[in-house]
């Protein structure tokens, strides 16, 4: 009998205990104890992942997760797997080390990030807040093209991106992602609420259309600009078909694509691209949580009505 | 709501109310097609040309973007003859198949245990379930390469510990388990993404008709069919849409998964998805014309099982 199997053999045995004396704190308890094994299930692959990001490759494959107290030094968990990661390796651009590539991906997450950031937003505004002849076929139209699925442009916009010069070069990924119809649709959704007696009132005062749109609009739809940065770093950040095709040079690639490229060098020693996987992480998970609840309604805003 | 936008804003340029009146006018007449016009000029060069330049390219044999020969139907006809292709089609809709018929009754469910009110440990399992969602597919691909490894895998390990099988399973080395662990990555990926769609759903489930129901002696079984299946009904059909939609596109957990075993596509391509075809052939070999003819062939697949889709769920909709 093992711990694992003992432990689901008391939780089992505590509801059929519970079953007899309160069919209703029975339910309350299985329900409880459901969801805490899928959580615990959930949150496993992360406590393995942070566990083998730090054991020496001597031991990588003798514990599942920490070595016993016992066996605990620095000779079992130390840092060498980040130390062989951080290592600046020699390539045709000259030795490039790791933190080359997590600047590579901040910058180009949050570049892209702020612009579509901006880009959607004022496209939402411009649907939301006028009536403009052509505004019904172009929704329309937006709509229509949502449901292409992306795949059909990858190979005529390899040649797009070509012809205009931009292989290997951040343009090729920043220019065509920095503004999306589904951007917009989630800011004319929020900013639809706004009345229009306040836009009324600022043109009376003199306030341009635009100066509306930036300091009165966007102040208003704080919550909405959280989420919609949140999913777009999150999708920039994780992004490895476009950079693995159209980024070339070894010290512009981005995280995704190096890591799969560590995969294979360090086959043997997969503490390496495990302890990068869990740095990778780190940048996701800060912004996910100064930002959870805005995420969590942006992401169920286009399907739910509130 | 504060005023404090209006009274920073002072009023330049404009002095006398009739001129004022024109000005605005006419830039409130000109502004939005301004603002909307950065998406109309990259949609045009980024979607709209691509999109129809797509048909062209589907029509020509290339080889990488500058040199290419006309070759009719050739691709289309090689595409679909290609065992390849018919390989990739089978893992993708096996995969679309079990993304809708076991990850979404999962997290259904999952949601409707969340739903119970009054629980404060509602948003630390809510957040325990979502948390994988943080984790791009590329690395949930490399996580989970080496938790399936055999012998010190995680997953090898605890179903030993709990069934006493499985410990030296070659998942990503077996052909035939190669899907199944493809599933059980995304299971673990997207299970909680969807479920925060139904949770939304079910909170937004009237709470008074639950109660007429129940007034009027409807057990649970019935609540739920005649109640919240219709009451959720457009969001699972948003939900049930966009899931195949996406496990029809699969590529990047699948190709760093099987990074290490066939080189991204599982021994004898027992991994290899469409899009996964489409990289191989447009990419890997250069010939963007088959790309662009995998990229419509799969897009028709998608429209068409889509259209199924709804049809199915709306009539479900209408009869209960």
């Amino acid at each position: 009998m093992n711990a694992l199997r003992l432990f689901l053999l008391i939780a089992a045995a505590i509801f059929a205990v519970l079953l007899p004396i309160s069919r209703k704190a029975a339910i309350r308890y299985a329900r409880f104890a459901v969801l805490f094994l899928v959580a615990t299930v959930m949150l496993m692959p992360f406590a393995w992942l942070a566990c083998s990001a730090f054991k020496d490759k001597e031991v990588l494959n003798e514990y599942s997760f920490l070595p016993p107290p016992s066996q605990m030094s620095t000779k079992t968990l130390n840092l060498d797997n980040f130390r062989a990661l951080i290592a600046e390796r020699p390539t045709l651009q000259g030795p490039v080390g790791f933190w080359r590539y997590v600047i590579n991906s901040l910058f180009l997450a949050s570049t892209l990030t702020f612009v579509s950031l901006f880009f959607s937003s004022l496209g939402g505004y411009a649907l939301a807040k006028y009536r403009f002849r052509g505004r019904n076929f172009l929704m329309v139209y937006m709509l229509a093209s949502m449901t292409i699925p992306g795949v059909v442009l990858l190979a005529p916009n390899f040649e797009v991106i070509w012809r205009l010069g931009w292989m290997d070069s951040y343009k090729a990924l920043i220019i065509p992602a920095s503004v999306s119809a589904f951007g917009i649709f989630l800011f004319r959704q929020a900013m639809l609420s706004v009345p229009k007696e306040l836009m009324e009132a600022a043109r009376i005062d003199g306030c341009g259309e635009f100066r509306i749109y930036l300091t009165l609009i966007m102040p208003l739809v704080r919550p909405m600009s959280g989420a919609f940065c949140l999913i777009s770093f999150m999708g920039a950040w994780n992004a490895f078909l476009a950079p693995n095709i159209f980024l070339q040079s070894q010290s512009k690639l981005t995280l995704p694509v190096v890591l799969n490229q560590y995969m294979g060098t360090y086959q043997q020693q997969y503490g390496v691209f495990l302890a990068g996987t869990l740095l990778a992480m780190i940048p996701p998970a800060i912004l996910f949580f100064s930002l959870q609840n805005e995420f969590i309604s942006g992401l169920t805003s286009g399907a739910v009505k509130q | 709501m504060s005023a404090g936008p209006l009274a920073t804003a002072s009023p330049k340029g404009f002095n006398t109310a009739d001129l004022r009146g024109a000005g605005w006018r006419w830039r409130s007449r000109g502004a939005p097609y301004l603002f909307i016009l950065p998406y109309l000029v990259l949609n045009l060069v980024f979607f709209l040309y691509p999109l129809i330049y797509a048909t062209v390219l589907a029509f020509y044999q290339t080889n990488g973007p500058a040199r290419r020969a006309f070759v009719g139907w050739g691709n289309f006809s090689y595409v679909v003859k290609d065992p390849d292709f018919h390989k990739a089609l089978w893992n993708t809709t096996i995969f679309a198949v079990f993304s809708i018929g076991l990850q979404l009754p999962l997290s259904l469910g999952l949601a409707m245990l969340l739903n119970a009110k009054n629980d404060r440990l509602k948003s630390i399992f809510r957040l325990a379930i979502f948390a994988p969602n943080l984790v791009g597919q590329v690395f949930v691909g490399i996580i989970f390469s080496v938790l399936f490894a055999p012998h010190y895998g995680l997953l090898n390990r605890g179903l030993h510990e709990l069934i006493g099988w499985g410990l030296e399973q070659q998942w990503l080395g077996d052909p035939k388990l190669v899907m199944p662990a493809i599933i059980i990555a995304a299971m673990w990926m997207y299970v909680g993404f969807n479920m925060i769609y139904f949770l939304a759903a079910l909170q937004n489930v009237d709470q008074s008709l639950i109660e007429a129901a129940r007034i009027d002696g409807a057990g649970p079984a019935s609540i739920f069919w005649n109640v919240t299946v219709p009451a959720i009904a457009p969001v699972a059909t948003f939900v049930v849409v966009t899931s195949t939609i996406g496990s029809y596109q699969l590529f990047e957990l699948p190709y760093n998964l099987l990074q290490n075993n066939g080189g991204g596509y599982g021994p004898s391509n027992s991994g290899l998805t469409v899009v996964g075809y489409l990289y191989q052939n447009a990419f890997a070999n250069g010939d963007l014309g088959t790309g662009a003819a995998v990229g419509w062939l799969l897009t028709f697949i998608i429209l068409i099982i889509s259209v199924i889709q709804i049809r199915i769920v709306g009539s479900v909709g209408s009869e209960s």
